[in-house]
C-alpha cells in the first residue's frame, strides 16, 4: 500500500531502455521473484566475465540509496518479462519517472507496487539535467496525484485503476474470483460451442 | 458508425468494467516454460485451481536446445524450467507440446499452424510477441507473469481499452522486398514507441496482397513499435489458411464459422484514433544499424552521424548504439561484414520464409568464416521443409539445419553470439546483448539474411538471382502438403 514516495533521484539519460537491458534473459531461468536486484542492468554493470564495470550511473556513490529513476521515452519496452519489475523493486527502486512506458511493463509495475509516473518530455529532461549536476530529491503523492521536485509541484495523470491498486495493494486474482465468478460463468455458458478446443485431427506427416 | 474488428472482438468478450479497465474473457491461453513457473507457484500458495485447463496450451520453446533431441539436456536451469512446465501441465491437465513432441515449436508459429488460433478469439500469452496471432484476425495480448496467474485462475484479463491505430500500407513492393522490410521501415518511421497504447490494424491493398505467413511478420513486428496488439481483418486468404489444420473446425462446422469470421472485418467508416499511411513501393531492403529496431536504414544507405541529432537524449542513444555495434558514422551498410547468420524466430521461420531464403541460397555456398544456421519455427515446419527437400539446399550451402525453438533470437539456450560477433538475423530484436553478451545484431529479412550468408557482408539482395519457386520445390507436392495458398 503506497500513498507517498520520497527519495533521491538517479538519472538514466537514455530513451528506449528495453526490458532486456533491465534484466538479461539468462536470469529469467530463475523461478523466484525475490533476489533479482543484483542482476538489474547487469550488462551495464558487469563485463562478460562478471567483473564490475566502471561508470554505470547507479553505481556512482552520488546516487547511492536513490529510490526514484528518471529516464527517457519508452522505458520498459520490449519483452513481457515481469522479472524487470521484480529486479527494480528488489534493488530498491520505488518509482520511475518517464515521458512514456512500454504497455506490458506499465501493467506489470502496477501489479507489483512499482509506481510509474508519466510526465511531459520537458519535465523528464529537466529532472535528468538537474540530477546529472546535483543531488535531487522528489516526492510522489498518489493521493493528490502530484510530483514535487526542486521546489516545484506539478500534477500528473494516472489511470484510476492503477492508482487504486497501488494505494490499496489489491489482489486482482482474489477480487475477480470473488466479484465476477457469476459473470464469467454466464459468458462461458453462452459461448460454450465457440471457445472449446476441438478434437485434433492430424494427418500423417 | 462502423466498428473496427478490434472493437467487435472486444465487445464480444467484455464481461465487466471497473473504472478504466474492462474484464475480457480469454479464449486461448498459451503458456511456456519461462514466464509461467511463478504463476503456478502462486496458484499453489493461494490454493487456486486452473479454471480452464481445456483452453490452455503449454509449449516449450524459449530455452530448449535446438541440436540433437536424443542427446541429454546439459543446462540444468533450462531442464528445470522444462520439467516444471511438464509437471504443471500434468498436474492441472493442460495440453502440452513437449520438447519431444513432433508438433513442438515456437508458440506463435505453432498456434496458427495447428489451427488453435482462430479469427475472433481473444488470446493471451506471457510473451510480448503474442500479437503475431492477430494476423489471423484474433485479438492477442502479450502479458506479464502476474497476468498469466490471473488468466490461469479466472480465464479473464483486466485490461484498459487501447486506442485504435490504422496502418495503411499501399502499393506493390519491389523485387526482393519482404513484409519484414515493410515492418522495419514502418518502425523506423514511427519509432519504438510509435504505437504504444494502441491496437494496430494493418490495412490497405499491400496487406490484402500478401499471404497469411507474411502478414504474421507484420503483426509480430508491431511489438517493436510498442503496440499493445496488432490485427488484420480476416479475408478469403485467412479462411483458406485455416481450413484443414489439425484443430480447425471440421468441414460441416467450418463454413458456418467462416461466415462469422468474415463478418468481423472492420466496417467502412470505422473510427481510428491515429492513422499512418505508407507507400510500400518505395521501400528498399532494410538493415538495422543500431540497438533498437527503429534504428534502421535501407541497404544502400550509410550509418548515421550522432551529431546530426539535435535532441541530447537521441544523440546519446545513437552514440551509445554505434559504440556498442562497433560502427562508424558515414560507413556504408554494404561495408558491414558479418560472422553469423540466423534464419529463425517467431518473426521469420515459417515455411514461406525458408522457401524465400532458399531461392537465394540454392547452388551457392556460405562465405568461408561465416557460421549460418536455420532454426525452423516448428518441428512441423521442419518436417514439411524436409519433405520438400529444402534442408538439402541449406545443408549443401553450409548452413546448420537445426530443431525448433526461440534459439538465437533470445539466446537462452546454447545458441548465442560470442562477444563482438556480428549477426545478420531474421529475428525481431537487436537490443544490446540480446543474442548473447556483446553480440551485435542486424535485423533483416530472410532474403537479405541469405544474401549476407553468401557474401559475408550485407548486400542488396536485388542484385542477386532470386530463383523462381518451381526451381526450389515441387509445386504439386507443395499443394499436397497444404501450401497451395503460396501459389495463388
Amino acid at each position: 500500500m503506497i500513498t507517498v514516495i520520497e527519495g533521491k533521484v538517479a538519472p538514466l539519460p537514455i530513451e528506449n531502455i528495453d526490458t532486456d537491458q533491465i534484466i538479461p534473459a539468462q536470469f529469467l531461468k530463475i523461478t523466484k521473484r525475490e533476489g533479482l536486484g543484483k542482476y538489474l542492468f547487469y550488462r551495464w554493470r558487469y563485463d562478460e566475465q562478471g567483473s564490475p564495470k566502471d561508470g554505470f550511473i547507479l553505481d556512482d556513490p552520488k546516487y547511492s540509496g536513490a529510490s526514484i529513476l528518471v529516464t527517457g521515452r519508452n522505458f520498459g519496452i520490449g519483452s513481457s518479462r515481469e522479472h524487470a519489475v521484480w529486479a527494480l523493486i528488489d534493488y530498491g527502486i520505488k518509482a520511475i519517472i518517464a515521458p512514456s512506458f512500454g504497455d506490458i511493463f506499465y501493467e506489470n509495475a502496477a501489479r507489483n507496487g512499482l509506481v510509474c509516473v508519466k510526465v511531459r518530455e520537458e519535465i523528464a529532461k529537466e529532472i535528468i539535467e538537474e540530477a546529472l549536476k546535483r543531488e535531487v530529491y522528489a516526492r510522489i503523492d498518489l493521493e493528490n496525484k502530484t510530483l514535487s521536485y526542486l521546489g516545484k509541484n506539478i500534477g500528473f495523470e494516472i489511470e484510476e485503476s492503477v492508482r487504486k491498486r497501488l494505494m490499496l495493494g489489491l489482489d486482482d486474482v482474489g477480487l475477480t474470483l470473488e466479484l465476477y465468478e457469476g459473470a464469467i460463468k454466464r459468458y462461458e455458458e453462452k459461448m460454450k460451442s465457440y471457445i472449446k478446443i476441438r478434437k485434433g485431427i492430424f494427418t500423417p506427416l | 458508425m462502423g466498428l473496427t474488428i478490434y472493437e467487435k472482438i472486444w465487445d464480444m468478450h467484455k464481461i465487466a468494467s471497473d473504472n478504466d479497465r474492462d474484464l475480457l474473457y480469454i479464449d486461448r491461453h498459451y503458456i511456456h516454460e519461462v514466464t509461467s513457473p511463478v504463476a503456478f507457484e502462486r496458484l499453489r500458495i493461494y490454493g487456486r485451481r486452473v479454471r480452464r485447463p481445456d483452453l490452455t496450451i503449454a509449449i516449450m520453446d524459449h530455452n530448449v536446445p535446438t541440436g540433437d533431441r536424443t542427446a541429454p539436456i546439459t543446462d540444468p536451469l533450462s531442464l528445470e524450467q522444462m520439467e516444471t512446465l511438464r509437471k504443471n501441465a500434468h498436474q492441472y491437465g493442460i495440453m502440452l507440446l513437449d520438447y519431444y513432441s513432433p508438433y513442438q515449436g515456437i508458440v506463435h508459429v505453432v498456434g496458427p499452424e495447428l489451427g488453435l488460433t482462430l479469427p475472433g478469439m481473444t488470446i493471451a500469452c506471457g510473451d510480448s510477441h503474442t500479437m503475431t496471432h492477430g494476423a489471423l484476425g484474433a485479438l492477442a495480448f502479450g502479458i506479464g507473469t502476474s497476468e498469466v496467474e490471473h488468466v490461469l485462475a479466472t480465464q479473464t484479463l483486466w485490461i484498459k481499452k487501447p486506442m485504435a491505430m490504422e496502418v495503411r500500407l499501399m502499393g506493390r513492393p519491389g523485387k526482393g522486398v519482404m513484409s519484414k522490410d515493410v515492418a522495419l521501415a514502418l518502425i523506423g518511421a514511427i519509432g519504438s514507441g510509435g504505437a504504444i497504447g494502441h491496437v494496430v490494424e494493418f490495412r490497405g491493398d499491400y496487406v490484402e496482397s500478401i499471404n497469411v505467413e507474411e502478414r504474421m511478420t507484420l503483426t509480430n513486428m508491431a511489438t517493436e513499435a510498442g503496440a499493445r496488439s496488432a490485427i488484420i481483418s480476416p479475408d478469403e486468404k485467412t479462411i483458406e489458411y485455416i481450413r484443414g489444420r489439425p484443430f480447425a473446425p471440421a468441414s460441416e462446422e467450418f463454413d458456418e464459422l467462416a461466415k462469422f469470421w468474415r463478418s468481423l472485418a472492420t466496417d467502412p467508416g470505422a473510427y481510428f484514433h491515429k492513422k499512418f499511411e505508407m507507400d510500400v513501393s518505395k521501400i528498399e531492403p532494410q538493415v538495422t544499424w543500431g540497438t533498437t529496431p527503429a534504428m534502421v536504414a535501407s541497404v544502400n544507405d550509410i550509418v548515421p552521424d550522432p551529431s546530426s541529432y539535435e535532441d541530447r537524449v537521441m544523440r546519446v542513444s545513437v552514440e551509445r548504439a554505434l559504440r556498442y555495434m562497433g560502427l562508424k558514422p558515414g560507413m556504408k551498410i554494404t561495408e558491414i561484414k558479418i560472422d553469423r547468420v540466423f534464419i529463425g524466430s517467431c518473426t521469420n521461420a515459417r515455411l514461406y520464409d525458408l522457401i524465400q531464403a532458399a531461392r537465394v541460397i540454392k547452388g551457392k555456398k556460405v562465405k568461408s568464416g561465416v557460421r549460418a544456421m536455420v532454426v525452423p519455427g516448428s518441428q512441423l515446419v521442419k518436417r514439411q521443409a524436409e519433405r520438400l527437400g529444402l534442408h538439402r539446399i541449406f545443408i549443401e550451402a553450409g548452413f546448420e539445419w537445426r530443431n525448433s525453438g526461440c534459439s538465437l533470437c533470445i539466446g537462452m539456450n546454447e545458441d548465442r553470439l560470442s562477444p563482438g560477433e556480428r549477426c545478420a538475423s531474421t529475428s525481431n530484436r537487436n537490443f544490446e546483448n540480446r543474442q548473447g553478451p556483446g553480440g551485435r545484431t542486424h535485423l533483416v529479412s530472410p532474403l537479405m539474411a541469405a544474401a549476407a550468408a553468401i557474401e559475408g557482408k550485407f548486400v542488396d539482395v536485388r542484385e542477386f538471382e532470386i530463383l523462381p519457386l518451381e526451381e526450389i520445390v515441387d509445386l504439386d507436392l507443395l499443394e499436397k502438403l497444404g501450401y497451395g495458398w503460396m501459389l495463388r
